[in-house]
């Protein structure tokens, strides 16, 4: 007999909260002696394949202050675009690319960063390429439940052009608050804005 | 690939009705750090039904025991004796085993160990106030520590948070990514606080408090709690529904 099943309520989201440091980088809040080092606190090694970059950045809030208290993660595709995954079944990823980093802001400035590799393509549920991308999640302080966003580059004009998700943005002006700028040759920056006139898009997906 | 194994459906959409409001005004900060535009809405893609693997070479035999992880040598972190412990499933309820958990929490005092709290109740030399573990294969998990204290913050002339511990959780995929916070049982704080406040329904707030659970106590040693989590689960496939109605 077919029956609808019961479906849970997922356990309701809290703030981070501005002591995140101590359970998710704890060498960052001075906690040392307990973990060997920070998880997520580096992406690549020398066997790394792909090309290198950094992405700099900073999460501003609607007073356009920086958030000193800001946890970013981010999880992307290696450089041929596969995810090192349970869920990857296209094919092997590279055994040197976990594609998963962890940052604090600054707890002065609020600059975050990432040592990575620019992701390769993948493919969107209908097949569609979706443009090289990085997932971004932020938490701190004052935001009830993480936000989860993307970053692209503007070095994929073309391919961003045709992006599944990029293009289903109404507000035209707003896909720039997604896509990052070469600051310099490896140096990609990607400002987050919390509210305001450059608010980022963020997801509910 | 197995049947076990076939891909599902992408992740059931985050229930914005059930989750706390980004903009709770009465807890202030939240007034400029909450997205005043619509969020995207779009089905999980694989980047979102993909997520990290952690080696469990990452954890150390004392990352789960905040009583002694930080604590000098034959010394033991000073305050009631807790043991939590309790299952993480997805929607469906299906046990999530290999979640990466990692915790955070005040000392017995209310104090954190973090340059940024100023509060005048006293650090505890022997107490880190983080730790780690992964879910076993039926999606359990278990820490020791202290109960932690309650504590004032700037939000109000009078504003306590109720005892609590931070809880982040990995799913198998970034899309379940979860922080939230356990309450204790029977705490009158739970109800004036305006973080908790911020989840709309009162069976909201009631499935972060965690139960008191006489049978789970270790005899003359430590006082056990049960927390259950949820994360996110996957929409069923056409196929599966069509295969049930057969």
């Amino acid at each position: 007999m077919s029956q609808t099943p019961k479906i849970l309520n997922e356990s309701p989201s809290q703030t981070a909260g501005p002591y995140v440091h101590i359970g998710c980088t704890p060498n960052f809040s001075g906690i040392d002696g307990i973990y060997a080092e920070d998880p997520g606190s580096r992406m690549v090694n020398d066997e790394t394949l792909g090309e290198r970059i950094s992405i700099k950045g900073c999460v501003y809030d609607g007073n356009a202050a920086p958030l000193a208290d800001a946890l970013i993660e981010i999880w992307q595709a290696d450089a041929a675009g596969f995810y090192a995954s349970r869920e990857e079944s296209r094919g092997l990823t590279d055994p040197d690319f976990g594609g998963w980093g962890r940052s604090p802001a600054d707890m002065e400035t609020g600059d975050f960063v990432f040592e990575t590799i620019k992701p390769g393509i993948v493919p969107y549920p209908d097949g569609r390429p979706q443009a090289p991308h990085i997932t971004f999640w932020i938490v701190a302080r004052g935001i009830n439940t993480g936000l989860h966003t993307r970053m692209y580059f503007d070095d994929e004009a073309a391919a961003n052009a045709v992006d599944p998700i990029l293009s289903s943005i109404e507000h035209r002006q707003r896909v720039k608050t997604l896509i990052a700028n070469r600051e310099s040759e490896a140096v990609f920056r990607f400002d987050i804005h919390l509210q305001g006139d450059h608010e980022t898009v963020f997801f509910d997906m | 690939m197995s049947t076990e194994d076939r891909p599902l459906g992408g992740y059931i959409p985050r229930d914005r009705d059930w989750q706390p409001v980004a903009c709770a005004p009465a807890y202030k900060t939240s007034i400029t750090r909450s997205p005043q535009q619509a969020l995207l809405s779009f089905p999980t893609t694989l980047s979102e039904d993909s997520g990290p693997v952690f080696g469990h070479s990452i954890i150390g035999p004392l990352d789960s025991n905040l009583l002694q992880n930080y604590a000098g040598e034959g010394a033991i972190a000073m305050g009631p004796r807790i043991l939590i412990y309790g299952q993480v499933r997805d929607q469906a309820g299906k046990a999530v085993p290999d979640a990466l958990i990692e915790v955070w929490q005040a000392n017995a005092s209310g104090r954190y160990r973090h340059q940024k709290d100023t509060y005048i109740a006293p650090l505890d030399p022997n107490f880190g106030g983080c730790g780690r573990c992964f879910t076993d294969a039926r999606g359990y998990y278990e820490f020791r520590s202290v109960q932690p204290g309650a504590y004032p913050w700037p939000n109000s002339e009078n504003s306590w948070r109720p005892a609590h511990i931070h809880f982040s959780l990995f799913g198998p995929a970034f899309a379940q990514r979860l922080i939230t916070q356990m309450y204790f049982e029977g705490d009158p704080l739970i109800w004036k606080c305006p973080i908790v406040t911020a989840i709309p329904s009162r069976e909201g707030v009631e499935s972060l408090i965690a139960r008191l659970d006489l049978d789970a106590t270790l005899p003359m040693d430590s006082i056990a709690y049960r927390f259950d989590i949820t994360l996110r689960g996957r929409q069923q496939t056409y196929f599966e529904n069509r295969a049930e109605g057969l």
